[in-house]
Formats: C-alpha cells, sequence, structure tokens
C-alpha cells in the first residue's frame, strides 16, 4: 500500500523530470532560440511571483492574465451550455428534427475555431469597440457547444423505456415528464457533454485571443512572440495547461456526483 | 357484462414482411373483484399481454375494453407493477409513490396526500426505509416500492407483471403472503402474470395457461375454489392443488410439443471480442465478422 503511495508520487515526477531534461537539452543544441528552463524562470518569476500586478495593458500578472481568460471562457461556455441544451434534447426526442440538423451539424463540427474567428468578427463588425468580444464569444459557443449537444441527444435516446412506460402508466404531462424523468435520466449524459464542452472552450480562447488581441493568458502569448520574449510563451502553455487540468477535474467531480444518480 | 375484456386481440412484432404474431386472438374476460393468475413460458408474450391492457401497447386486432370502454392509452385507473420494478432512481421511495399520487388525486390537499403515501409504505412494511433511493434496497423491497406505487393510485385493476419473479424461495413466500393479504384488504381486480404455477394456484381465483409461442393464446381457465387463507404448508397435500397443477403443467407441456418454443431475450454482451482481421470485412455488402455485442437478441430453439 505505501509502495503504491510512493509510486504515485515519483513516477509523475519521474515524467516532468524526463521532460524538462529533453526541453535542457534541445535549448543547449539544436533548438537555440528555445530559451532554457532556468533563463525561462528568470524570465518570468515577476509574473510568477506578483501574478495579479497590473504594469500596463499588455504588462500584467499571469494570473490577472488568466482571469480575464477565464471571464472570458465563462460567458461563452454558458451560451454554449444555454444553446446546446436544448438542441440536444430536440435531437434526441424528435426523429423528424435529426433528420433535418444532424447533417449539417456534422459539417459545422470539425470546423477549427481559427475559421470561425474571422466570421464572428465579421457577423458583430456593426458593434463597434465590443465587436472582438461578441466574436471571441460567438466563436467559443459555436466550437464548445458541439459535445453538449451530441452528448445530451445520446442520453435521451438512451433513456430506459421502462421509465417511460411509468411516465406514460402515471399519465405525466409533456413538462412534467421533462423534468422528472427525461431530464435526470439524462443528466450524467449532459455532465459528459459539459465538461468535453468546457475543455473545448478552454482550447478555443487562446486562438480568440490571439487573433483579437485581447488580454488575457493567449492575448499575451502572441504579443511576446511578436516581441520576441520567447521565455513568455511557455509561461502562458504552461499556465494554459495548468488551468485546463484544473477545470477538467472540476468538472470531474462535479460529473461524479451525478453519475450514481 | 364482463369488467375486463379481451376480445380476438392478436398482437406481432417486426417488419411487414417477417412479422410474428407474439399473441393470436386471445380472449379473456374478468369479473370486477377477481383475482386471475396467467401462467407462462418464458419469451411467450406474457409481458406484451399485459402492456395491452395497461393500454402501453394497442393490438393489432380485436379490442381490449375495461367497463365497456376500450381501451387506447394507459391510466390511472389500471396499476401497473413493471417487471424490472421501474421505479425512477433519482427519487426517493417516499418521492416515488408521491409522484404517483399527485398525478391519481391532483385536487388533494399536500397533508392528505402525504398522509396517504405514509399509509402505503406502511402497507408494505417499508416505513424505515422510506428516505432510501431505489439503489439502496435490495430487490424485494423494491418490489414492494412498485406494489405500494400501484396501490396508492387506487386504481379499478391491478397488473402484477411476474413481480416475484427475481426474488429468493423464501422472499417470494413472503412477499405472496404480502400480496395477498393486500387483496384480501382492498378486494382490487387483479391481473397477475407469473411464471410459476404454483404461485398461481396459490393467489388465485382462476388460473389461466398461456401457451407457448409464437402465436401463444390462453388455455383453458382453471377455478382454483381452494378456500381462504390458504395455508401454504398444507397447500402441497390437498387433492385439489394437485388437480390444477397437474392440469395447468399438462396443457402447457403439450402446448409445448405442438409448437416449438423459441426463447428469445435481449443479451446485452460485453464489448470484449477482437474482431478476425483475417476474414475479408465486405463479402456482400455486409461486414462480417459481427462483433459479438451487435447482436442483441439471441433465439434458442427446443425440441
Ligand atoms: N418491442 C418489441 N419488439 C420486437 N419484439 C418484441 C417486442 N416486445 C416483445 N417482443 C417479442 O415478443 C415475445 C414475447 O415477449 P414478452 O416480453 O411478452 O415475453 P414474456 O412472456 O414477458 O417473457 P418473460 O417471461 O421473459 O418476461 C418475445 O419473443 C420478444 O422477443
Ligand atoms: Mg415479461
Amino acid at each position: 500500500m505505501k509502495r503504491f503511495r510512493l509510486d504515485a508520487l515519483i513516477l509523475p515526477l519521474i515524467g516532468f523530470a524526463l521532460v524538462i531534461a529533453a526541453w535542457y537539452v534541445s535549448s543547449a543544441t539544436w533548438a537555440k532560440e528555445l530559451p532554457s528552463p532556468s533563463k525561462t524562470w528568470e524570465a518570468s518569476r515577476d509574473y510568477v511571483l506578483k501574478p495579479f500586478e497590473k504594469r500596463g495593458e499588455m504588462d500584467q500578472g499571469i494570473l490577472r492574465f488568466t482571469w480575464y481568460s477565464l471571464q472570458l471562457v465563462a460567458k461563452g461556455y454558458f451560451l454554449a451550455l444555454v444553446i446546446g441544451t436544448p438542441i440536444g434534447f430536440l435531437l434526441g426526442l424528435s426523429a423528424t428534427f435529426t433528420r433535418i440538423f444532424d447533417p449539417i451539424i456534422q459539417i459545422l463540427r470539425p470546423v477549427s475555431p481559427l475559421a470561425w474567428l474571422p466570421l464572428g468578427l465579421v457577423l458583430f463588425m456593426g458593434a463597434g469597440k465590443s465587436a472582438s468580444e461578441l466574436g471571441a464569444l460567438f466563436t467559443i459557443a459555436i466550437c464548445s457547444m458541439w459535445p453538449t449537444v451530441l452528448n445530451t441527444a445520446v442520453g435521451v435516446r438512451a433513456v430506459p423505456q421502462d421509465y417511460l412506460n411509468v411516465a406514460r402508466v402515471l399519465k405525466l404531462s409533456r413538462t412534467k415528464t421533462l423534468f422528472k424523468v427525461l431530464i435526470p435520466a439524462t443528466l450524467p449524459y449532459m455532465f459528459t457533454g459539459f465538461r468535453l464542452s468546457l475543455g473545448i472552450a478552454w482550447l478555443v480562447i487562446v486562438a480568440a485571443e490571439m487573433l483579437t488581441g485581447r488580454p488575457g493568458v493567449g492575448g499575451f502569448l502572441w504579443q511576446e512572440y511578436n516581441a520576441l520574449v520567447y521565455e513568455h510563451i511557455i509561461l502562458c502553455i504552461l499556465t494554459i495547461g495548468f488551468v485546463g487540468f484544473g477545470l477538467d477535474r472540476l468538472m470531474s467531480v462535479i460529473e461524479g456526483r451525478f453519475k450514481t444518480g | 357484462m364482463p369488467f375486463l375484456a379481451l376480445q380476438g386481440v392478436s398482437k406481432g412484432f417486426g417488419p411487414p414482411q417477417r412479422r410474428t404474431d407474439v399473441l393470436r386472438d386471445v380472449n379473456l374476460s374478468l369479473e370486477k373483484g377477481e383475482f386471475v393468475a396467467i401462467v407462462g413460458f418464458s419469451g411467450s408474450g406474457k409481458t406484451t399481454l399485459l402492456n395491452l391492457i395497461a393500454g402501453l401497447t394497442r393490438p393489432d386486432s380485436g379490442g381490449v375494453t375495461l367497463n365497456d370502454l376500450e381501451i387506447t392509452s394507459p391510466g390511472p385507473d389500471r396499476g401497473v407493477v413493471f417487471q424490472n420494478y421501474s421505479l425512477l432512481p433519482w427519487l426517493t421511495v417516499t418521492e416515488n409513490i408521491r409522484l404517483a399520487v399527485d398525478q391519481a388525486f391532483p385536487n388533494w390537499s399536500a397533508a392528505r396526500k402525504e398522509q396517504h403515501v405514509e399509509q402505503h409504505i406502511r402497507k408494505v412494511n417499508l416505513l424505515p426505509a422510506r428516505d432510501r433511493k431505489p439503489a439502496q434496497l435490495s430487490g424485494g423491497m423494491r418490489q414492494r416500492v412498485s406494489l405500494a406505487r400501484a396501490l396508492a393510485m387506487d386504481p379499478q385493476i391491478l397488473l402484477l407483471d411476474e413481480p416475484l419473479g427475481a426474488l429468493d424461495a423464501l422472499t417470494r413466500a413472503t412477499l405472496q403472503d404480502e400480496i395477498s393479504r393486500i387483496w384480501q384488504e382492498n378486494q382490487k381486480t387483479v391481473v397477475l402474470i407469473t411464471n410459476d404455477p404454483d404461485e398461481g394456484i396459490y393467489l388465485a381465483d382462476r388460473i389461466i395457461p398461456l401457451t407457448a409461442g409464437p402465436n401463444a393464446t390462453l388455455g383453458p381457465s382453471i377455478r382454483v375454489a381452494i378456500p381462504r387463507p390458504r395455508d401454504r404448508r398444507t397447500l402441497n397435500h390437498d387433492p385439489q392443488f394437485k388437480a390444477i397443477r397437474r392440469q395447468v403443467f399438462d396443457f402447457m407441456l403439450s402446448s409445448r410439443s405442438e409448437n416449438r418454443v423459441a426463447i428469445t431475450r435481449k443479451l446485452i454482451l460485453p464489448d470484449i471480442e477482437p474482431e478476425d482481421l483475417e476474414q475479408a470485412r465486405y463479402p456482400q455488402g455486409r461486414r462480417t465478422p459481427l462483433r459479438r455485442h451487435e447482436i442483441k437478441r439471441e433465439t434458442v430453439e427446443m425440441p
């Protein structure tokens, strides 16, 4: 038992050590422009140790940037859930609706956020100053809603006939069937969709900020690339990774709550 | 005028070309307050028959009437105890029953509903488990909740689909006694589906065998005139019990030899068998080595 615990701690550390070693060797040999781990730490120190400081629009502590990004993601993600869940229910409930919309969904689903963003900007061109925010929200919402849509639809189709028979024998009204039977029975599937959607929303944020130049982890990353401060690219990548991992863990816990249902 | 009547009812499944009749020309009539047991082989169409009475499915031909009114949809006048309990797993025992009471008696006050729910939980001896979720109950307890839910709607007729099928012999006997007691208290009309002739004879006023499927139909109705309360321990030696038992078995076994039995049941197999990649994949437009889990139905024919 003790050995197992130790393994669980040591083995991942070995993984980290190997990657950092490879990074170090690369920066010393074939990728001369890649900052070494120690140089990266030197350059990032201020941003990590004073994570909430604001020195200028595009020069802020890393957690402050993260906070901006999270706010944008939260809005776009919320939009995705609000739009995606009802679409998922309609797809699951109506064969006609599925036949009408399934092909178009399958075509739109694989489109990359990089392709949606320009369209988003065009759509909200009239909005003036907030055009870039609306465009980014549009992109996050449309890219991240598909897992919610599809998982909800699968969940609704998988509601056991037994439960529907109970609803029919009790003569539950349509709304009561929806709220007392369909939604509770679909919740586990919905939350799987929600978790996957959040992962995508976080992926999209970087692309959206890069292209619009909004302050945030992604915007910072792109600006520092242009300013030739390569250390900060790595700082941003690590931040994005850790935050994404944290969000996924959080959603897994919430998802687990509903699994037992 | 019978209370419940099935006349020339047939029901089949499958696409028109390969449609097989599960039930063919079923006739049944029940008086009010009667307890009728229907026994049949597994897969012969018992659940289908019960769904027809419940109004969950409509017959292909023939008619089902309750009080001379055609049954076209389910309703709270028919309480159903489903074969697999069918409790909603996200509701507690109390909430499951409350949902039914809300539907059956929308005009009652909250206090009255609450009292009614409690009374029915007590009736099936589940007061200590009232706030538990179905997953935290044993099979026998779930079955009792299901029974309480059906009774709480105060239906005109109670439809029980193998309510004790999944239980061990001892629990089964206890619950049989409970059903018997509850029936004598309420004098509801009951249709009990069972695969155990002894259970049918012990509980019912009449026992009717269902022939082996496909094309199953009801056999002769056999009256059980053994006086109540019936004593399980002496029943086995009761000459009338033995005669009825023999009659039922003889009928069912002879129906089976006339009609090869096919047991078809849904199989849920784990997806663990690898495909044989050596074999051609699309010989006649059909991907052949099928994965085992794609075969959801299996038919075993017995001579
Ligand atoms: N919805 C359906 N679609 C196709 N076939 C069905 C359907 N429902 C039942 N059947 C078939 O009808 C036959 C009778 O099924 P039914 O469930 O009524 O049997 P049963 O007597 O209740 O069996 P058991 O004792 O195992 O519960 C079976 O062969 C089954 O495969
Ligand atoms: Mg059945």
